[in-house]
């Protein structure tokens, strides 16, 4: 996920210091992968050079000075490209999974095996998440749900490679 | 610790030369949900209807507590299917004729409750699966979503000791579905029913505390296989 263009999208909700935009990024795009702040400074810094982000003050403090950053209109228009471009659909076809499926049959693991205990690990996911959103906010309940219908078309794929796995077994060998 | 509420050993059960369940094993306890996943045809309804006592398996045995369903007389099934046991099907479970109500409160009227506290506790489920509002409505005027919900009240209303429900979100969209499976996981938990949750849907199973899958006839835990 691109961190400048979530800035940006941020920033158009009002100027913000880069600790509050990392925050608020951590809150809702981050969840177990915090941003470092090293790359909070670096996107702003590229921001800035960009002409997508100005410097909207500069504040004292007893740290190091707080400068507060505000979206420019080239970084609005930024923002648009972006939504308006569909994302890349990605082919998962060398997945690892795949690859153990693969490496299974090939020496002669079963197969089934390695679906079921994969089966039982996304279950183990699933449940977490559909805990975390019984008991979270709107932004909470799109994310889960985001990763619940990735991790589910993973399993559907499961069961019909488990479907498929005879037919799969025969060519392998062949 | 204490033996399950319900389980089953060793089931096989054949229609005509098809084999649906080849040494099939379960276990539930009170207050446990349990989803019961596996591709069509696999056999995940018909181990629901042998654990439910409404088909009986030709070899292996199924014991709700120390009642063995299998040799217990029909009258005994089906008295337990109507006291101890709630079932919610994909669709087409409510009486078209009888409102809301009428059908929530339908088996509490066959267990010998008159129609008043019948139709009052009714109402309170009813409320709880969020569908008060359609309480004097058929079901022929009424949401796909509203139904199921009427039909999770109606299970639940005779406050079963196992619920049944095999694909309950089958027929619903995405957000209906979810909202009936929190309703449905939340007022089993409270009530202690322990739930067999038949789902070919992942999505559906991360209601429950663990899975059993069944493949060509034959259950797995996945603890099993570690």
């Amino acid at each position: 996920m691109s961190i400048a263009k979530t800035f940006l999208g941020l920033l158009e909700g009002g100027p913000s210091h880069g600790y509050d935009l990392k925050r608020a990024y951590d809150e809702r795009f981050g969840h177990d992968r915090p941003l470092a702040y090293g790359q909070v400074y670096a996107t702003l810094s590229r921001l800035l050079k960009n002409g997508l982000v100005e410097l909207d003050g500069v504040e004292a403090g007893d740290g190091p000075e707080r400068k507060r950053y505000a979206i420019t209109e080239a970084g609005v228009a930024d923002v648009d490209v972006w939504l308006g471009q569909p994302e890349a659909p990605q082919p998962y076809l060398q997945s690892t999974l795949y690859a153990k499926v693969v490496l299974a049959l090939l020496t002669g693991r079963p197969a089934q095996d390695v679906l079921d205990v994969q089966r039982a690990e996304h279950l183990g996911l699933m449940r977490e998440l559909t805990q975390r959103k019984r008991g979270g906010d709107l932004a909470d309940q799109l994310v889960c749900d985001h990763a619940l219908f990735h991790l589910e078309a993973d399993l559907r794929w499961l069961e019909l490679a488990a479907a498929r796995l005879d037919a799969l077994a025969k060519e392998v060998a062949a | 610790m204490s033996a399950p509420l319900l389980r089953a050993e060793g089931l096989h059960k054949a229609f005509g030369s098809t084999a649906a369940l080849h040494d099939a094993s379960f276990a539930i306890d009170a207050g446990e949900v349990v989803a019961v996943m596996g591709p069509s045809g696999s056999g995940k309804s018909t181990l629901l209807h042998c654990l439910a006592g409404i088909a009986v398996p030709d070899q292996g045995r199924v014991l709700y507590g120390d009642v063995d369903l299998g040799a217990a007389s029909d009258a005994k099934r089906s008295a337990l299917r109507r006291t101890d046991f709630g079932f919610v099907f994909q669709f087409g479970q409510l009486v078209p004729e009888l409102t809301a109500v009428e059908n929530v409160a339908l088996p509490l009227r066959l267990n010998g409750v008159a129609r008043r506290p019948a139709e009052a506790t009714a109402t309170e489920w009813l409320d709880r699966l969020e569908v008060g509002d359609v309480a004097r409505k058929t079901p022929g005027n009424i949401s796909g979503g509203q139904g199921q919900r009427v039909a999770v009240a109606r299970a639940l209303a005779t406050r079963p000791r196992v619920l049944f429900a095999d694909e309950p979100t089958g027929a619903l969209d995405s957000l209906n579905g979810e909202r009936v499976m929190e309703l449905l996981t939340e007022a089993a938990r409270e009530t202690s029913a322990a739930v067999v949750l038949v789902t070919h849907e992942a999505r559906v199973a991360a209601y429950s505390d663990r899975e059993v899958v069944v493949r060509d006839g034959r259950t797995r835990s996945p603890e099993l296989t570690r």
